[in-house]
């Protein structure tokens, strides 16, 4: 049976849809093999390297990762710690050896700390295979979100709002002045100049309904430059990212 | 997910917190005649709040201490399909409210005068039934319920009836005689968040007003009804202010309606 | 052949229209119409599933719940709130989708369906479970395959294709409500109403596969259209 390839690539493929037939092809997750059939699980973007078959997930519900940062926002407080919403099926618990470098007295009143409604930047440092999930606050960076505004993006664009190394947020803070703050679970916290922040809000949520179009950083530039009605100059190389 | 310090700042600067102006509504688009199981309907759209309302018409005795007069009942589910604020179950707090709202700008503009739905009186009159079903919630589904009720009402059309006056002829096409609408409101929410008025909310406006008042407004700039919501009072001025952005707004609103 | 009341021949199906995405607080959604028949599906999930005691450690557990609203039936107002079809259909709804869906890696979790009929003309619990199929996907869930949802039926020993509701409930129509799963090649919904012999059900069944193969492509182009190149 000769290999034979169903689709092109960067087409958008619907869990059932058949992409090649023939023993040669290799795919990757999100495709399985039925026979000398590869067919899509997902509904994603196909990436073809070769015989290598890739899928794209375009959309999906978060699910919890050790070594991530995520916004997190606190939905209850313990006795030893506080409850988080990832913004996933699974909760995480952040325990009070790892909310702070100060050292928290037994029987300390942690809303001084964290209190509900609260939002993190935190890390995840472990998953149990129940999805039992614990966070930290002790890392660089991590703290309590102060002012601005969270909004939502599919978790899946996340990599496109940040850019190859960085350089698309980094491109729409210096457009808007806004300070930005990207989990990975898809909630972005934007703090800045009303106006700014709406236009980078806006930007944001062009690029989770565009991700997968081509010419994405163009189009994003442009939207910057006719909102904020300034040129956009090349950002350095060497931008460190928040 | 916003902090009310943080929206007042950009209120103080004129703008919402998706940008529009204080007193800037989302686009709205209606459509008429949606379901055609339904006597009359139509969806409103404002923003991505997206909902369908429904009439159905049946006939019935009148209630004993108003035997020539029609009846009227408003019913609204907040079902979870639109948010996933919303669970199922019997309607709450926040669907009653709606239903009774939309009803209270029907009935007391007498928007379809009762004794019209008369047929034999003591025997048998129209009961109209509208039901308010939002398919997403994106804020400030009072105000599309209203219009969707109001363009649902203006595009009903009465069934065929049997010759005993009584049973409704479900399989023959509805007649081309249309509800007469004597008068039709368009009820308009304002709410207020410390010392600004804004119409049309989305769910993080709604979720920090101090107050906001529902105002129901005819054509002729009447109100019908109000209804106030939210924990903080208001000066009599605050109401008049809020009264007075309602008839502005419904009759912009009103050059939608179809 | 006899032409039917509206117009089509046995063998033919109701116009189709499809849309993905049509619920923005939804992880998912979909809008079917077949005929006269519209129905909405918005999926919730993977999300933390309540009542607690209905989690499920090893998967994740998918609830289907089919409502019509009150102004969508042909005759009186639907008086809202479940009732003993709407349970049923619920149930049936779960069973023709579970067989597609890989939730092992969400224990604990539930993926809720909600379908919503504003319009019914026959064959609903088919279009709900045509549309659930589209909001899954759209929800970026780990499916197998699509499932495509149709009504055959049987009237005056003729096998009709999508029945209408004048055929199903005035013409006394036997109703035959089927769902496919064309990589399967398995039907993982089968209802009957009426009366039908051995034979004819087998034939019914065979056309009843290609017709849902209609529809399946009508939900693959429905879903890749949301994120078509423009």
């Amino acid at each position: 049976m000769a290999d034979k390839l169903k689709i092109k690539n960067r087409e958008i493929a619907v869990p059932g849809e058949v992409l090649a037939e023939g023993m040669g092809f290799v795919p990757s997750r999100g495709i399985r093999r039925v026979k000398d059939k590869l067919m899509a699980e997902q509904l994603g973007m196909i990436s073809i390297e070769g015989k290598v078959i890739k899928l794209i997930p375009l959309t999906g519900v978060y699910i919890p990762k050790v070594g991530d940062k995520i916004v997190a926002k606190v939905i209850d407080v313990l006795m030893t710690g506080w409850r988080l919403d990832t913004r996933s099926p699974y909760s995480a618990v952040l325990s009070m050896k790892d909310a702070s470098s100060d050292f928290i007295q037994r029987g300390a009143d942690l809303t001084q700390y964290f209190a509900l409604g609260d939002y993190v930047l935190t890390k995840i440092t472990n998953v149990t295979s129940q999805k039992l999930v614990d966070v930290s606050m002790k890392g660089p960076g991590l703290r309590k979100l102060h002012g601005g505004r969270i909004i939502e993006v599919n978790p899946h664009k996340v990599p496109r709002v940040i850019g190859k190394e960085g350089s698309m947020v980094v491109m729409i803070k210096q457009a808007t002045g806004c300070n930005i703050l990207v989990g990975q679970n898809g909630w972005i916290w934007i703090d800045g100049e009303p106006e700014q922040e709406v236009i980078a809000e806006k930007a944001i949520m062009k690029i989770n309904s565009e991700a997968h179009l081509s010419g994405l950083t163009d189009r994003i530039k442009e939207f910057l430059e006719k909102e904020t009605k300034k040129k956009i100059t090349q950002g350095e190389k060497n931008e460190s990212k928040k | 997910m916003a902090e009310k310090e943080h929206i007042l700042k950009s209120l103080k600067k004129g703008i919402r917190y998706d940008g529009r102006k204080l007193l800037e509504y989302r686009k709205v688009s209606i459509e008429p005649n949606i379901s055609d199981c339904a006597e009359g309907s139509a969806q409103v759209r404002i923003g991505k709040t997206d909902v369908l309302v429904g009439v159905k018409l049946a006939i019935e005795e009148p209630y004993p201490d108003t035997p020539d007069q029609g009846k009227l009942m408003v019913n609204a589910e907040l079902r979870p399909m639109a948010s996933p604020h919303f669970e199922s179950g019997p309607p709450g707090e926040k669907a009653i409210e709606i239903a009774r709202v939309v009803d209270r700008g029907l009935r007391e503009s007498k928007a379809i005068a009762p004794e019209k739905l008369c047929i034999k009186a003591g025997e048998t009159v129209w009961s109209v039934m509208i039901d308010i079903c939002p398919l997403n919630d994106a804020g400030n589904l009072l105000d599309a319920a209203s219009l969707g009720a109001l363009t649902a009402l203006r595009n009903t059309r009465f069934p065929v009836v049997k010759e005993d006056g009584k049973t409704i002829d479900w399989d023959a096409p509805k007649t081309s005689k249309k509800l007469e609408l004597a008068k039709e409101p368009i009820e308009v929410t304002v709410l207020k968040i410390g010392e600004f008025y804004i119409v049309d909310p989305i769910p993080e406006e709604e979720e920090l007003a101090d107050a906001r008042m529902t105002i129901a407004v005819s054509k002729e700039g009447l109100v019908y009804a109000m209804q106030k919501g939210g924990e903080t009072p208001l000066t009599i001025d605050e109401i008049d202010q809020m009264v007075e952005i309602a008839i502005k707004k419904s009759a912009e609103l009103r050059k939608s309606v179809r | 052949m006899k032409a039917r009341s509206d117009g089509r021949t046995p063998d033919q199906m109701r116009p189709m229209k499809a849309e993905v995405g049509v619920i923005p607080n939804a992880d998912g959604s979909a809008m079917f119409k077949i005929g006269n028949t519209v129905a909405y599906a918005a999926v919730y999930g993977p999300r933390e599933m309540y009542p607690r005691f209905l989690q499920d450690p090893k998967k994740g557990i998918l609830r289907c719940a089919y409502n019509m609203m009150p102004f969508s039936g042909h005759g009186d107002r639907v008086r809202p709130g479940g009732s003993r079809r709407s349970k049923e259909i619920s149930a049936v709804t779960e069973n023709a989708l579970r067989q597609v869906i890989d939730l092992s890696e969400y224990p604990n979790a539930v993926v809720d369906v909600f379908i919503e009929l504003p319009q019914t003309d026959a064959g609903t619990r088919c279009a709900g479970i045509t549309a659930a199929a589209m909001a899954l996907a759209d929800a970026g869930l780990k499916m197998k395959d699509l499932v495509a949802s149709m009504s055959m039926g049987v009237l005056d020993g003729e096998i009709l294709t999508d029945v209408n509701g004048h055929e199903d409930c005035v013409l006394g129509a036997t109703d035959v409500p089927i769902a496919y799963i064309p990589d399967f090649d398995k039907i993982s919904l089968l209802q009957l109403d009426g009366e039908i012999s051995r034979e004819t059900l087998k034939k019914l069944l065979e056309i009843g596969k290609k017709k849902c193969l209609e529809i399946y492509k009508v939900q693959q182009k429905a879903l890749k259209k949301k994120y078509k190149v423009d």
